[in-house]
């Protein structure tokens, strides 16, 4: 084969899916939304039976480069395309921050093997700071961000004693506490709002107000355009961050902490140092997602911090593939998208995301895109792994 | 006889009720093979769990080297130059050969997070040095092994899977190996074929001693120089593999009463 067909490949794939994920913002009614989702079961059989699935995925696997290049491009392109519509954009930006808060449990999760219910309640502490630090304080809000992601690793370290005593079932128990004892402290406190929560200024980077629109000439571009591309520079970022951590002695150590502690402690590793690691780093990127997240909705409560929402997270990961990066990404876009868009299910969310989990359990018991073995240095070595 | 390289002494571990081992007295010496023998629950395994930090000894000592490794973490009783495999395998099976391997080496990789994250040119020199170590000794192991190097461990036979545990074992050139009964699962040919592959690689590599806990009494008689044999956790004899197998208590311990160890 050529080397230039793999690459025409993935580049038609990717216009293809971006194409189909404009589509799908876009659509109103439900009988284009049910069109939509139909297409998809189809054209993955038709795709396996013209024997394209392999070929295809082999084309990511050689030139991962591409693939990212080809999805910030494809996300670029759908801000551009979707640029005066506010709740197609609020969508887009939330599956990418569910996509960074993803990325955290996968380290805590898919590496160092810490179950964390807790997910969400690290997300709201990252919202909550942004509230009270952008309310009470000048500090410059691109350092409000980071502050949140610094609280939510901060409080998540009073699990880490508990969590390092505990394995499996019981860490995953005490992560589910952690998760109600924060929504019923919230909802108790009044100098947090109490249940009301509290109302959170837009952001400002450097004198440009993110939650004002931009008029260019007659055309008003939606505030939500400023989100958007502030949500894919941080998902970029949190990708990058966590494959490097994947690609490295760090994520070697975390592997083998996940698939035996004995084994791992007789070779020199140190588990606590690695669960630590693992889990302080996925707590921060939750806060800091809930950071951005916060400010562009301008609002925070503890009712969106329910045990309900880390449980969501959680499918979030196990739907994507415990421990790619990748699967997030799909699984993320399927998870927020599907019940917005089908309005009728909205009643039945929690409904659907149990089904989907079964499904998913009984027949891609690895989700979407499973894991493959670690590549140290992907691409430069031709044929193998390293 | 050469210098002692490790000393147990009264080495005792109790759970609950249970005397495992009991004021043991065992000494190895420096590059020898030693043989540690004894019924099912003789507490073989039990002294490789105390010695290597898995299990926190009720009583006693272990000198190693001049160092104390009495209840030291088994991360310490590592990077004192103790490496060991396991008597059920443990490896991670969804990890590459390599992954596997390579755990062996923790010692020597920088652990530190602006290493691992910003200096990749430093990391790639390290990984590539990791790589051409670890590729070496898979392929002094056996020449098939190499090539499987970037497969997941899962993929592999259970004799290449004892191989890469052993391999895990020797990336480090550790001064001592346990070897905790490496026969285990394996077919009589599958068993002679590994323990040659270990013997010529402590010929070519370095003469690193070795305890081996084993039930396969024909592998004991052909590598061992010295054995010692427990029962109820205590020593019940020690000598050569002639020696031992004419005791009278090691009969009894293994056959009962009026009856000889088959060879």
């Amino acid at each position: 084969m050529t080397p230039l067909r793999p690459t025409i490949l993935l580049n038609t794939a990717l216009v293809v899916v971006f194409t189909y994920l404009w589509g799908l913002l876009h659509a109103e009614s439900q009988l284009a939304v049910g069109a939509l989702l139909l297409a998809v079961p189809a054209v993955l059989w038709a795709l396996r039976r013209a024997g394209v699935a392999e070929p295809l995925a082999a084309a990511a696997r050689v030139s991962p480069r591409l693939l990212g290049t080809g999805c910030v491009l494809g996300t670029l392109a759908l801000v551009a395309a979707l640029y005066d519509e506010h709740f197609a954009l609020l969508l887009l930006s939330s599956v990418l921050l569910y996509t960074v808060v993803g990325l955290g449990l996968n380290l805590q999760f898919g590496y160092a093997g810490i179950v964390n219910f807790a997910g969400a309640a690290f997300f709201g502490i990252g919202s909550y700071t942004a509230a009270t630090l952008a309310t009470h304080t000048a500090l410059p809000h691109l350092l409000v961000l980071l502050t949140g992601g610094v609280v939510a690793a901060v409080l998540g370290s009073m699990l880490i004693w508990p969590v390092l005593r505990t394995r499996g079932h019981y860490a995953a128990l005490v992560t589910i506490a952690f998760g109600i004892l924060f929504r019923n402290f919230l909802e108790v406190n009044d100098t947090l709002g109490g249940p009301q929560g509290l109302r959170i200024p837009g952001m400002t980077v450097f004198g440009w107000k993110l939650n004002d629109h931009i008029e260019i000439g007659d055309t008003e571009i939606s505030f939500y355009v400023n989100y958007a591309l502030l949500s894919l520079a941080l998902c970029v970022a949190a990708f990058v961050f966590v494959r490097r951590v994947e690609r490295s002695w760090l994520g070697l150590s975390m592997d083998m902490i996940r698939t035996d502690e004995v084994a791992a402690a007789t070779f020199g590793v140190s588990i606590a140092r690695g669960k630590v690691l693992a889990f302080t780093m996925g707590n921060f990127l939750a806060g800091l997602a809930g950071a951005v997240y916060g400010m562009m909705t301008s609002y925070v409560a503890p009712n969106n911090f329910t045990f309900g929402d880390s449980l969501i997270l959680v499918s979030i990961v196990i739907l994507g593939g415990i421990g790619n990066p990748w699967g997030l990404l799909p699984a993320a876009a399927i998870v927020l998208i599907l019940p917005e868009k089908f309005q009728f299910i909205q009643e039945y969310r929690f409904l659907l995301y149990a089904v989907l989990v079964i499904l998913i359990l009984l027949f891609r018991p690895e989700g979407l895109l499973p894991r493959t073995v670690r590549q140290y240095f992907p691409g430069r070595r031709k044929g193998e792994a390293p | 006889m050469s210098a002692v390289l490790l000393q147990a002494s009264g080495l005792t571990m109790r759970f609950g009720g249970v005397t495992a081992l009991d004021a043991l007295d065992l000494v190895v010496h420096e590059h020898e093979i030693l043989g540690l023998l004894g019924p099912n629950g003789s507490g073989k395994t039990t002294f490789f769990n105390v010695i290597t930090g898995i299990y926190a000894a009720s009583a006693g000592t272990v000198q190693f080297a001049g160092h104390d490794l009495t209840r030291s973490s088994p991360q310490d009783v590592y990077r004192a130059g103790i490496t060991r495999t396991f008597q059920r395998s443990r490896l991670s099976l969804p990890l590459t050969v390599f992954d596997n391997v390579a755990i062996g080496r923790t010692q020597q990789f920088h652990q530190g997070l602006i290493f691992n994250l910003l200096q990749r040119k430093a990391l790639k020199l390290q990984f590539d040095e990791t790589v051409g170590q670890v590729h070496t000794l898979l392929k002094t192991f056996s020449a098939g092994m190499a090539e499987k190097m970037w497969q997941p461990a899962g993929t592999l036979s259970m004799i290449d899977r004892r191989r890469v545990e052993v391999c895990r074992a020797l990336v480090s050139n550790p001064r001592l190996v346990l070897l905790d009964e490496p026969s285990a699962g394996m077919t009589h040919d599958e068993t002679r074929e590994l323990m040659d592959d270990i013997l010529m690689v402590r010929e070519r590599l370095s003469p690193f001693t070795v305890v081996i806990i084993e039930h396969e009494m024909g592998v004991i008689q052909r590598i061992t120089q010295r054995c010692v044999v427990l029962n109820y956790g205590k020593k019940i004899a020690e000598g050569s593999f002639d020696e031992i197998t004419r005791h009278p208590e090691v009969q009894v311990a293994y056959l009962g009463q009026d009856a000889e160890v088959p060879l």
